[in-house]
């Protein structure tokens, strides 16, 4: 196309233009703009400064224990338990949303019963008390409530650090996604559901086919979030105590060194850079769950461009640009 | 109610849907007040009535989409939703189980004012899903199936848009492609060309008319009287929950008997 840029400069004579007398006016001035920007600019060349400048950073230190053996498996645990956690509080999250929304009063009440207490109590409470659930029942055994019994262990061989930290994590987890997940499956048009049933689907089928995958467009970004909130909750599994993750393992290197504060600054970086690539893996889950929500307009009507995926623009594209449907195959194919 | 305990093996003569006494309340409110109707095997039925008469809910009842609180539907002879048990000379109801309803339901087809595609599939895969899903076909067979479909109501070439790509005359052809993917017996219209714009509501006519042509027993609520009058085999106008009266087009749009039918044809014509 000729003159899409406002300057024209694509368009070779002038006389190609198609809007005669085209409007080259001058931007509003905004001083406003220019001095705010100048000034953090300047304040952030000052925060920049202090951090490199100050000895006490010893970014040497840093940089050699941010290779370091125990701080990259600490790195390795702290991955763990953020996945695995977040795995198990996902399904179980589902779960809860399912009972809560369920007709049976009793599901309902225990999945709310659930929601209440593990977000009513700290998690480093929790954390504390899983630690010592091989004090509180030694043994643990498996078997009717006051009747039979069929087998025994020993908690403490079940109950590892590791597994205290997991379960600690993921069932206070799943307390706060089941929440995002309701409020997920319930933003999904019940006219979607009915054309599922009308359809003679399944409830399961209609859950998992037609209103999870469309939930997932709401569940996703809080999701993501939550997920990078307990990168960082991980660092509380000393109440276990669970002693191989990055928090514990660098500010135990800082403290043998006496040098906290590099080594604060190793865990800071390896925090941030898992983050980032968090973040960059959340903008790839959205995308996929946003596919077919381009730009829907309520009631249905026409939607313009492409969809989430953005993969097939071109004639569509022409064709809602243009407001019509004159190019109806329909018109061709009925008598 | 009526003598018909023992399910009538659906004989050639039995009509595809009878309502008898249908009485539908949300909570308070009596929305269906004793409604009957029948509608052979192969006629077109258009609803008409004014906004609140309950022409929605009727179709709802006979997908079971809504629970019925008094009367009996029958769909091809089959009682919907509920199993009669006698007992002691007394008749009782069972209601039936998911599945069961859920299989009677698959057998219907309906199609809704707002289309209700699912957003996150294709339009193929939007036809594809329930044969799949239902039946336990193949992915592949129902996609293929689903291609044949698709290029019955004109939209061949549309397969790989999203619902939000299509327009609204497009999206209801596919929610029509979409039901008779399970292969229905009965098709239900609620409104389905009241969210269109108005040049788009002739491409959804022009299949409902071919779908009529090709012996399709059809239930119809909509305002498009001149469909009602070329397609329709028969016209049920309805007000306030009860059928007012009904006919064939020439009856009932061409010399009403009663006064709200005519003083609403006054309005809608
Ligand atoms: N789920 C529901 N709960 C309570 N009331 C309802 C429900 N669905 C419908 N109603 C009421 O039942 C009455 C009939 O509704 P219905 O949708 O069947 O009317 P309609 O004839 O289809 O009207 P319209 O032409 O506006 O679609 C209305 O008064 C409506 O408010
Ligand atoms: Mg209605």
């Amino acid at each position: 196309m000729t003159g899409r840029t406002p300057g024209g400069d694509a368009a070779g004579a002038p006389g190609d233009d198609p809007v005669p007398d085209r409007i080259h006016a001058r931007p509003v001035p905004r001083p406003g703009r220019w001095v705010s920007a100048v000034v953090l600019l300047v304040l952030a060349a000052m925060a920049v400064n202090a951090l490199l400048t100050n000895e006490k950073f010893r970014w040497d230190v840093v940089w050699l224990y941010f290779r370091d053996v125990t701080v990259v498996r600490g790195v390795g645990w702290t991955l763990v338990l953020t996945f695995g956690s977040m795995l198990i509080a996902i399904v179980l999250a589902v779960l809860l949303a399912i009972m809560r929304r369920s007709d049976n009063p009793v599901m309902k009440a225990v999945s709310w019963g659930y929601i209440w207490f593990f977000r009513g109590t700290p998690i480093y409470t929790q954390l504390v008390f899983w630690g010592l659930i091989s004090v509180l029942y030694p043994r643990l055994s498996l078997g009717i409530p006051f009747g039979p019994e069929f087998f025994e262990f020993r908690t403490a061989d079940l109950f590892t650090a590791f597994v205290c930290a997991l379960i600690g994590l993921s069932l206070n987890e799943a307390a706060y996604l089941a929440e995002i997940v309701r409020a997920g499956l319930g933003s999904v048009d019940p006219g979607q559901t009915e054309a599922a049933k009308a359809l003679g689907m399944k409830d399961g089928k209609i859950l998992t086919r037609i209103v999870l995958p469309q939930a997932m467009r709401v569940i996703v970004p809080p999701t993501g979030n939550e997920t990078i909130s307990m990168l960082k909750t991980t660092s509380l599994v000393l109440a276990v105590p669970f002693t191989l993750d990055l928090q514990y393992s660098t500010n135990a290197i800082g403290n043998r060194l006496f040098l906290p504060i590099p080594l604060l600054m190793v865990a800071a970086i390896w925090y941030l850079l898992i983050t980032s690539v968090l973040m960059v893996g959340q903008h790839y889950v959205e995308r996929y769950y946003g596919r077919g929500f381009g730009t829907q307009t309520s009631g249905g009507r026409r939607g313009r461009g492409p969809g989430g995926r953005g993969r097939r623009p071109g004639k569509q594209d022409l064709i809602a640009a243009s407001g019509t449907t004159k190019d109806d195959p329909f018109l061709e194919v009925t008598p | 109610m009526s003598g018909t305990h023992d399910a009538p093996a659906p004989a050639a003569g039995t009509p595809m849907v009878q309502v008898e006494g249908l009485h539908k309340m949300f909570g308070d409110l009596h929305v269906l007040k004793g409604v009957d109707l029948e509608v052979p095997r192969g006629s077109v039925c258009v609803v008409l009535g004014p906004s609140g008469s309950g022409k929605s809910t009727l179709l709802r009842c006979v997908n079971e989409l809504e629970e019925i609180t008094g009367g009996r539907i029958r769909v091809d002879g089959e009682l919907m939703g509920y199993r009669e048990v006698t007992k002691d000379g007394r008749t009782r109801l069972h209601r039936l189980h998911p599945k069961v309803v859920a299989r009677q339901r698959s057998r219907i087809g309906m199609v809704f004012q707002r289309f209700n595609l699912f957003p996150h599939m294709t339009a193929l895969d939007n036809v594809a899903e329930a044969p799949v899903q239902v039946r336990g076909l193949s992915r592949s067979e129902a996609r293929a199936r689903a291609a044949e479909l698709l290029d019955r109501v004109g939209l061949a070439d549309r397969a790989d848009h999203y619902p939000a790509q299509l327009s609204g005359g497009q999206q209801q052809r596919v929610a029509i492609a979409r039901a008779l993917a399970m292969d229905p017996e009965l098709m239900l219209f609620d409104e389905p060309t009241s969210a269109l714009d108005p040049e788009l509501v002739g491409e959804v006519l022009a299949v409902m008319r071919d779908l009529a042509r090709s012996g399709m027993t059809m239930m119809v609520v909509t305002h498009e009287i001149g469909f009602a009058r070329e397609v329709a085999d028969t016209v049920v106008f309805m007000d306030e929950g009860v059928i007012v009266e009904q006919g064939t087009p020439e009856q009932v749009l061409g010399d009403p008997q009663h006064e709200r039918t005519r003083s609403f044809l006054a309005h809608v014509l």
